[in-house]
């Protein structure tokens, strides 16, 4: 295995960066004057516990595998306003779904466009600055209610010190929302950071999906997005919540996501990866009551010298929960991917339904992927499975395309690309699937 | 210019084992030739070897397609060039539907940087599957997955109907099907009798031969064509057996 070099790794390293050396002073730009109070106690203590909190390292089991250098930063400063976002909003436009309930571009963390069509009454779907104003306490009765268990604490307090994008929607009580809330975060400007926020709610019988896109604005710029995006689905609520990550190669982003599924909601996020130099993403999702279900998935393709590292829980807390779990990745090149998963299913959790399942094609000797699965089950009655895959493009199923007329190349890119979309399958809305699909058609078609 | 698949002293090796030992077939176009033989006769390296396959090792003899040397091609040139594989164990390939899998198929034979007519392309595609009395719902689903034995082999059926080869070669189509999808296979295959393309179908049953009615039979046996004759050899054969040809 190549895992081996690894652990030749000095355990002497240096001391783990301070925060201070990241940031003087709170990351803010303008902002509403008359924000809540808690929200404002909220970011003190964020900043605080931000100072605090050590840095990745290597001994931590959470970052077991993943390469500390990528979260070495030298001085990061908040991202700038752009001049004239106009450019952007057009390649959004361009490149986004034609059907969607509402639609939010967010340039370098400020909102250069926010459009509503036809959203039901009572919906709230409002860039979080404004929600706070407006709906106080609504927002923080959810508001980063979850944590970062997964090893990103310090990005997280980070990121709840921060003046942050995005968006907040709340679905009230049977409101089903037809066509995707699609999000776009746009970064530009070299060791500029955003900081984009989600936090989707629904009520009893409500459902939503939320589609988050992730780009930059030129091809050289390293910037770093340290995001968060906390679902909701309350008592017989659902949402589906898609983060679609394309930056460029030179950028990294962190993404937390924390998932509480109420009794009988359903929750589904995925990570679609195609982009960025480093990717980390931590998901959690807690089933809190019978009947919950929740599935996650990711799909990712990385080449070059890209490093996803991706890290999950799957919390079963109430009884007749259920949770299916399915990541796939593509590799070529030098790439390497890291999964560490978790099943635990607490005392108590009985008629627990939990699968886990990372699958990954490598496409290059040299690609690397790394696979934790794990379990931990407290209860009786659980119906529990996990592990991990990785393997090569089968020879027959090449010369059953080849024997067809289809180029090699070419025959590879579309069994790698069926490969990835068994989970892209089973998200919602056509329109998606296809704008995904054509998305890893692009990235295959310039793959050596 | 000649018009046939012409193979001549065909020798095919597998992991240093001699499989094919001398073969010589010449199949003009227009004309259907079945091959019928015993389990471990060679049939399927035959055609194998035939579409490229690469665990398969040419150790001596030549294949002409039209003339051209079919050896001196790769897998998908063969392809290209008109040949075709209706394969016996269909493989399946998760997540590319059919109807991209058709397309690409398609695409690959248009010069570069021309685009399929995607609005034809599922024009004609319906209408060949109607006809095959497939359906529609079998173009949005993964190429042979969760298909039935039978639906792999219509699926055959309908890729050489939308590649529309000059040679086509098939190989033991008839197996694991019912006498209504075999009634249906053929009709298929039938309607794609012309002038201008030669068929090889190989088979272990002389069922298959009652409706692709052939223009010649050949016995095939230890890797040799042992016999050759009219239609009328299929019913003798499955009268008689194969230990009366191997015993001639």
């Amino acid at each position: 295995m190549p895992n081996a070099t690894l652990s030749m790794e000095s355990p002497t390293q240096a001391a783990p960066p301070s925060g201070r050396d990241w940031f003087s002073a709170p990351p803010r730009h303008e902002e509403p004057a008359d924000l809540p109070g808690w929200y404002r106690d909220l970011r003190a203590e964020s900043w605080h516990q931000f100072l605090e909190t050590p840095g990745p390292v290597r001994t931590d089991e959470s970052w077991r595998f993943a390469s500390l250098k990528q979260v070495q930063f030298d001085t990061l400063r908040m991202a700038e306003a752009v001049a004239d976002p106009e450019p952007v909003i057009d390649n959004t436009l361009d490149r986004g779904l034609r059907l969607v309930a509402a639609r939010f571009v967010f340039v370098n963390n400020r909102l250069a466009l926010g459009e509503s069509f036809a959203l039901p009454n009572g919906v709230i779907c409002l860039p979080i600055g404004e929600a706070l104003v407006q709906h106080g306490d609504l927002v923080r009765e959810h508001f980063m209610q979850e944590g970062a268990r997964l090893g990103g604490a310090k990005f997280a307090a980070l990121h709840g010190a921060a003046t942050l994008s995005g968006l907040f929607i709340h679905v009230p009580k049977g409101v089903v929302i037809e066509d995707p809330i699609e999000v776009s975060h746009w970064a530009g400007g070299d060791g500029a950071v955003i900081f984009p926020h989600l936090l989707v709610v629904a009520e009893r019988g409500a459902s939503v999906s939320v589609v988050e896109r992730h780009r930059s604005i030129n091809t050289t710029d390293a910037t770093l997005s340290i995001g968060m995006a906390d679902l909701a689905p309350e008592d017989g609520g659902r949402i589906q919540y898609v983060c679609v990550q394309n930056l460029n190669d030179q950028s990294r982003q962190i993404q937390l996501n924390g998932t509480r599924v109420g009794r009988d909601a359903k929750a589904l996020s995925c990570f679609v990866n195609l982009g960025g130099r480093w990717v980390r993403n931590e998901s959690v999702s807690r089933l809190t009551g019978p009947g919950a279900d929740s599935e996650m998935l990711s799909a990712n393709l990385a080449d070059g010298d890209q490093e996803y590292d991706q890290r999950t829980l799957q919390l079963h807390e109430a009884q007749h929960t259920k949770s299916d779990l399915l990541y796939k990745n593509a590799l070529y090149d030098r790439s390497r991917t890291i999964f560490a998963g978790l099943i635990r299913v607490c005392p108590g959790a009985h008629f627990t339904d939990a699968y886990q399942k990372c699958r990954n094609l490598l496409g290059s000797d040299e690609a690397e992927a790394n696979s934790m699965p794990g379990l931990e089950i407290d209860a009786d009655q659980v119906k529990c499975s996990h592990g991990s895959t990785s393997g090569q493009i089968s020879e027959e199923e090449i010369f059953y395309l080849k024997a067809r007329g289809i180029p090699p190349r070419r025959a590879r890119q579309m069994i790698s690309q069926g490969f990835l979309a068994e989970t892209i399958e089973r998200l919602e809305g056509v329109e998606l699937r296809e704008a995904i699909g054509h998305r890893f058609e692009e990235r295959f078609a310039v793959l050596a | 210019m000649n018009r046939s698949l012409s193979i001549h002293d065909l020798h095919v090796s597998v992991n240093g084992i001699e499989i094919i030992k001398g073969l010589t077939l010449d199949i003009p176009k227009g004309e259907v030739h079945a091959i019928m033989g015993p389990n471990g006769s060679g049939k399927s390296t035959l055609a194998k070897v035939l579409a490229g396959h690469e665990d398969y090792e040419v150790t001596g003899g030549q294949v002409t397609m039209d003339g051209e040397d079919l050896l001196a091609l790769e897998i998908d040139e063969r392809s290209r060039a008109g040949l075709f594989l209706a394969f016996q164990y269909p493989h399946e390939i998760p997540g590319v539907t059919n109807a991209n899998f058709l397309r690409a198929a398609r695409q690959a034979r248009l010069p570069k940087g021309e685009e399929i007519d995607a609005v034809a392309f599922y024009k004609e595609m319906y209408a060949k599957m109607d006809q095959l009395e497939m359906d529609r719902k079998f173009t949005g689903r993964a190429v042979n997955e969760g298909f039935s034995g039978g639906e792999k082999k219509r699926n055959e059926v309908l890729q050489m109907m939308m590649l529309e080869p000059s040679y086509a070669i098939l190989d033991e189509t008839d197996s694991g099907l019912d006498i209504d999808a075999l009634r249906i296979v053929a009709n298929g295959v039938n309607a794609m009798r012309s002038p201008d393309r030669g068929f090889l179908v190989i088979t272990h049953y002389q069922r298959l031969l009652d409706y692709i009615v052939p223009d010649k039979v050949h016995v095939m046996f230890d890797g040799r064509i042992i016999r050759s004759g009219k239609k009328e050899l299929a019913l003798e054969l499955e009268e008689k057996g194969y230990d009366w040809v191997k015993a001639a």
